[in-house]
């Protein structure tokens, strides 16, 4: 608002100023209202959990009865859920800072190709987790995994990549999260300045040469951006991984990627649905939601501070 | 001719159907700082993006006829780009250093280039001196070498923008409007260099300063919606124009 409209009280901009002052209102009740409800959810999930942790149970795994307080443990699902978004991560940054690189250093913008590309980009971002979960089983499971049985195993009677697995989850949780990582990386492409590029071009550097040395290291940060943004979806997903790889329960941690594996997500999901007795498993239950809202956390903070360090690094050395 | 350094014969170019350069034949002479003139959209930054043919990043760019530097025709088949880049360095309006340290922005063009054993410390070293040394920013910055390049004022940033050609010996150093973001005393300041500089490099500088491109330079050219008007000696040119053209623009009736 300009000095006038602030002392001027005429007729007109009082009205505009009821109008300001209810909307100020309005978008800041809007955001204490999020707040509250973030709040609630916290508050509530770290209530009931706390009491629940313990390092047993979040050092150890299951004995005899996952469902009973004092002999559940979630340890293999810290792991798991640890392992799987790792995993998306290897693959997904790659994949989707060359498509991104593609897109912005190579592809004519008004190209077919780069239209189908963008095109489905945008709309592969709003699929439905449990399509990717179908499209993982379809795909990766049964396209890919008995083939590669066909080949590699084909004496042996019992799939070995036909079925369920890390691998697998962890590749359909990198295309559902690829949009992210394409979106990101792009943006921070068009945040550099094209002197940046041409300088390194007048000096004969190739165009190779100039995105790997001065495109890249300088849209770092931007692409570890996508990377958070790729974890925090990923993180808490569980439908993706119902027919990809997350099992309801396994004796012993994954030792390859073609081992299933068990999640924490879908563990809360397995408690709050197959529990016999749902009073007695609730203590559980929170404290499970409880390491899994920290897992996420701490897995985004991870990631934000790897990208604080790079920054910090890049204005030091230049 | 041996004291030719680039020569073109009907030089056209097309920003997809806008005709941006006309027939365009020049002949800029070894060593000497040739200036270019006119008025805004002329043309001028698209000659000199020719001469190092980084118009081409532009899919939609077409050239015809002949541009012959150190009597090779840079548009043959034969030529590669990063040889000729080599040779003809460039110099951009806004300071544009490389996000790395000073030393690092001497040497990209040896990095990018050099064969491995040209690439131990003590050449670089080397050349970090000799060039810092040749644009005046040696002293000030002999104890900084690993700071941020950027963090330079941009009276320094030009000058190493200058400096990090000089490792790769070009032949001709383009500089289109290079004091454009300087204040007055970085602009002395460059022209002060690009003059200690005359004889070893063929320069070709676009300025929209007239006063500039007088003090400044040995040869003129004026350009005139992609054509070339007029093209003589730069005291020739402002004191004794031979086209009506010429002479109405330097008495300031254009933009
Ligand atoms: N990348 C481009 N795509 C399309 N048209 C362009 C492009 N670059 C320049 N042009 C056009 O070509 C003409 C010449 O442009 P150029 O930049 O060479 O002029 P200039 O003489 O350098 O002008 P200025 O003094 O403003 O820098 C202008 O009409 C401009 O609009
Ligand atoms: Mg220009």
């Amino acid at each position: 608002m300009t000095l006038h409209g602030r002392w001027e009280v005429g007729g007109g901009s009082r009205r505009g100023a009821a109008w300001s002052v209810l909307f100020t209102g309005a978008t800041g009740l809007a955001t204490a209202l999020i707040l509250a409800m973030l709040a609630v959810i916290l508050v509530n999930v770290a209530w009931h959990g706390w009491p629940a942790l313990s390092w047993r149970f979040v050092t150890a795994g299951t004995e005899a009865d996952m469902f009973e307080v004092g002999k559940a443990g979630v340890f293999p699902m810290i792991f798991g859920t640890t392992a799987r978004v790792i995993l998306m991560t290897l693959f997904v940054i790659p994949v989707g800072v060359t498509t991104a690189i593609y897109l912005h250093e190579y592809a004519h913008t008004t190209s077919v190709l780069t239209r189908v590309i963008r095109t489905a980009v945008a709309n592969l971002a709003g699929v439905p987790s449990i399509v990717f979960g179908l499209f993982g089983l379809g795909f990766f499971i049964h396209f890919l995994g008995d083939r590669l049985d066909l080949v590699l195993h084909p004496d042996n009677p019992k799939p070995i990549w036909g079925k369920p697995a890390l691998l697998w989850a962890s590749l359909t949780l990198a295309v559902m999260t690829l949009p992210v990582v394409i979106v990101a990386t792009e943006e921070a492409l068009r945040g550099l300045s094209p002197g940046l590029r041409e300088a390194s071009l007048a000096l004969g550097a190739t165009k190779l040469q100039t995105i790997w040395q001065i495109v890249l290291p300088n849209a770092l940060p931007g692409i570890l951006t996508g990377g958070i943004l790729a974890v925090s979806r990923a993180a808490g997903e569980v439908a993706p991984l119902l027919f990809t790889g997350a099992a309801y329960y396994m004796a012993e941690l994954p030792r390859s990627l073609t081992d299933q594996f068990m999640d924490l997500g879908y563990h809360v999901f397995v408690l709050s649905t197959q529990s016999p007795n749902l009073e007695q498993t609730r203590p559980i239950l929170y404290g499970t939601v409880l390491v899994l809202l920290l897992l996420t956390f701490a897995l985004n903070a991870t990631a934000i501070l790897v990208r604080a360090r790079m920054r910090r690094r890049q204005r030091a050395a230049g | 001719m041996m004291d030719l350094s680039i020569t073109t014969r009907d030089l056209n170019l097309w920003y997809a159907k806008f005709q941006a350069l006309r027939q365009v034949s020049v002949e800029i002479k070894h060593g000497l700082i040739t200036s270019l003139i006119g008025p805004s959209g002329c043309g001028k930054t698209t000659l000199l993006r020719c001469f190092n043919r980084v118009n081409e990043r532009y899919g939609y760019v077409t050239t015809t006829g002949e541009i012959r530097i150190l009597g090779k025709n840079i548009y043959d088949p034969d030529v590669s780009l990063v040889e000729l880049r080599k040779s003809v360095g460039m110099v951009f309006q806004r300071p544009n250093p490389l996000p790395l340290s000073v030393y690092e922005n001497v040497v990209f063009g040896l990095r990018i280039h050099g064969e491995r054993h040209e690439l131990e410390r003590a050449r670089l070293d080397e050349a970090v001196e000799k060039a810092l040394s040749e644009v005046g920013l040696w002293d000030d910055l002999k104890d900084r070498l690993d700071t941020k390049a950027s963090t330079l004022q941009l009276e320094q940033q030009q000058k190493l923008c200058i400096a990090r050609l000089l490792p790769l010996k070009p032949e001709v150093i383009l500089l289109d409007e290079p004091c454009s973001a300087l204040d007055v005393d970085g602009t002395r300041a460059i022209e002060e260099l690009l003059f200690s500089l005359k004889g070893r490099y063929t320069m070709l500088i676009v300025t929209h300063n007239m006063a500039q491109a007088r003090r400044a330079s040995d040869e003129c050219l004026y350009m005139l919606l992609g054509e070339i008007v007029e093209h003589r000696r730069t005291e020739d040119l402002f004191l004794h124009p031979q086209d009506p053209r010429t002479a109405e623009y330097i008495e300031g009736r254009y933009g």
